[in-house]
């Protein structure tokens, strides 16, 4: 479970560089989903990778991570997509304003001169 | 144990909160009941920062327990004396500001006046906050709401910086959250407190994560404060801005010099283990060039508002290298260059508009370009109407005195505050208890007069420019509530210079205990929930 995490949290977070290193605003931005979705992946393996374990306590028994998942990473991703979320639909719609205020789709609002 | 007083720690995050949500409901036709809930909501924030303020400055740490949980497991608010600090230059920032506003900018886009209090309410829960991922939550609240400032006004100049300055600070955030996320699964624990103690005891293995953990959220905290070259986003965005948004946003940059100063030397300043001291010298460094840019910058512009950005780089850079030479005194006079930089930064934002108003749209490039390869045009001009002396409207003489004291200030000339700043900076690093690497001593004051220099000559051609080579052929028009916010700012710089003392003292201690944290560690763990009444 731990490489096939990794490996995706790997291929997101490259994928996403690559592309929010590319030249037009709608590569970017797709770049910045992948490598928020990489992030909060990454969040919520520092958790520790299990499978069927609860973060909320069963009446009676005392709490201890042998046995239970953290919760806090959980708690710390849902804040992360929640805010990552907003703040990618903010971009959005500066992109969309970007383009159609300056008639291109380049991040710099026009051609780099040949 | 929990005085009436101890509620006030809340109040900077609740009153802009209830402001800004009171005037989306109320609507934004309804302009002046907003402006009159805008107005109560910053008076009040100036209010409790003078209170926070004195609050502060004694030698217990006050926190806030929200919900009354145990403070390892709740969210704790800290009130220090660094963060009072911090509180009271961003309500006078935002209340000038906001004041200046009213004059005109608040018409030119929707719903200005609440995310100009979310933008206070973000700025304040980031001073206030005493764990990592509430940082980064108000450091979202901050932006966010500062994404809609920079764009505030539209236009494709706007938008365009725009782009750029939120591309870069959601990177910077991912950043932050990968640094925070790797802190947790190391240390197990997010309350900067509870991490300071948790340092020493880090078994030397994971030791190395941890420091690329918390060097990846520095870079987030450089990219806020623009350090070189994580900066190029600041002077195009700040330029563009909106008047009253731009100072706002000025103080921006000094978030991100906030989270250093408290995060830094709280888990690697003076006596914390085998990690004492990491990456100081990468301050020092980034924040020498980051001086060295910005002179450049200051040097080569040919617009006012890029030179305001160009100097709150230089302002970044000072701040950077002097926390990075790691005493106690260089602090101290690192916070008071703080306090001088952001009221002049401020100050000069909001004056550069009313200068600029009434001139012709690139008169200063063109008369950078006169001056540079001369064109005989003008002096023809004035030789045929034979004018012996100008009469400077009174306008304009109010305007130009503002425009000198913003001048001598940003430079730190005599005898203003900004002067008293960089002499704080040098006598400490360059005194006998200045110990340490000398060359980074001399570099540091290299720097610091160097840019200074700069920022002298670029303040005198645009000044000799603007006034009196090339003034406005009408002098502009100027309302009473945009000068008096210019005036505010400057006075609380003479009034810095003047009750030096005392500031300086109060700057101090501050400094002292952040390099010495015990008191804010014990503050941060006196707390056991009270007893419910």
């Amino acid at each position: 479970m731990e490489l096939i995490a990794s490996l995706a949290i790997g291929v997101l977070a490259g994928s996403g560089v690559w592309l929010l290193l590319r030249a037009r605003t709608f590569q970017v931005i797709v770049g910045l989903a992948l490598l928020s979705y990489a992030v909060n992946l990454f969040i919520f393996s520092t958790g520790g990778l299990r499978s069927g374990a609860a973060a909320i306590l069963r009446a009676g028994e005392s709490g201890s991570l042998a046995d239970y998942a953290d919760p806090l990473p959980q708690a710390l991703v849902l804040t992360a997509i929640v805010i990552g979320f907003a703040t990618t639909a903010l971009l959005l719609v500066v992109l969309l304003a970007a383009r159609g205020l300056t008639g291109s789709d380049h991040v710099d609002g026009r051609e780099r001169d040949r | 144990m929990t005085a009436w007083t101890d509620h006030l720690l809340m109040a900077p995050i609740v009153v802009p909160m209830l402001a800004g949500a009171a005037m989306i409901l109320i609507g934004d036709r309804r302009r002046n009941l907003i402006g009159l809930i805008g107005l109560v909501s910053t008076v009040t924030l100036v209010l409790l920062a003078g209170l926070l303020l004195a609050m502060a400055d004694e030698p217990v740490v006050r926190i806030y327990r929200l919900g009354n949980w145990p403070t390892l497991f709740g969210i704790v608010l800290v009130l220090d004396r660094l963060s009072a600090l911090m509180l009271a230059l961003a309500a006078v920032l935002g209340f000038a500001a906001f004041i200046f506003s009213l004059g005109r900018w608040h018409r030119a886009g929707v719903f200005f006046h609440p995310l100009f209090q979310f933008q206070l309410m973000g700025l304040n829960g980031a001073f206030l906050t005493g764990d990592l991922f509430n940082l980064f939550v108000f450091f979202e609240v901050m932006l966010a709401a500062s994404y809609g400032m920079a764009l505030h006004g539209s236009g494709v100049a706007r938008v365009r910086a725009g782009l750029h300055y939120i591309t870069v600070n959601l990177v910077a955030s991912l950043l932050f959250l990968i640094g925070v996320s790797v802190v947790y699964g190391i240390a197990g624990t997010l309350n900067m407190a509870d991490l300071a103690f948790r340092m020493r005891d880090i078994v030397a293995e994971d030791r190395g994560l941890l420091e690329t953990g918390l060097a990846i959220m520095g870079i987030a905290f450089l990219v806020k404060a623009a350090m070189w070259p994580l900066g190029f986003w600041l002077p195009p965005t700040y330029a563009a801005a909106t008047t009253p948004a731009a100072a706002i946003l000025s103080i921006l940059s000094k978030v991100g010099i906030y989270a250093v100063l408290r995060v830094w030397l709280l888990l690697f300043g003076g006596e914390t283990g085998p990690s004492a001291g990491f990456g100081s010298h990468w301050l020092v460094v980034g924040g020498l060039l980051t001086i060295a840019f910005g002179s450049i910058a200051v040097l080569a512009t040919q617009n006012l508002p890029r030179l305001a950005g160009a100097s709150v780089l230089i302002s970044s850079g000072t701040l950077l290298a002097a926390i990075g030479a790691g005493q106690v005194a260089v602090t101290g006079g690192a916070l008071f260059y703080m306090a001088s930089s952001v009221l002049a930064i401020g100050a000069f934002f909001l004056l550069i508009e009313l200068v600029e108003r009434g001139r012709e749209v690139g008169a200063d490039v063109l008369a950078v370009t006169r001056a540079a390869f001369g064109s005989g045009e003008d002096e023809e001009e004035l030789e045929e109407q034979e004018i012996v002396g100008v009469v400077i409207p009174g306008t304009l003489a109010i305007l130009g005195f503002a425009f000198m004291a913003c001048a001598l200030l940003l430079a730190g000339l005599p005898p203003l505050s900004g002067f008293l700043a960089k002499f704080a900076i040098l006598s400490a690093v360059l005194g006998p208890t200045g110990a340490g690497l000398r060359i980074t001593a001399w570099a540091l004051m290299a720097a610091l007069i160097l840019s200074g220099f700069a920022t002298v000559i670029a303040m005198v051609r645009s000044g000799i420019d603007v006034f009196w080579t090339n003034p406005a052929r009408r002098p502009p028009r100027i309302g009473v509530v945009e000068i008096l916010p210019i005036a505010f700012l400057l006075l609380l710089c003479i009034a810095l210079t003047v009750g030096a003392g005392p500031a300086m003292d109060y700057m101090q201690a501050a400094a002292r205990d952040l390099h010495a944290p015990t008191a804010y560690l014990r503050g941060v763990f006196a707390g056991r929930p009270d007893a419910v009444p």
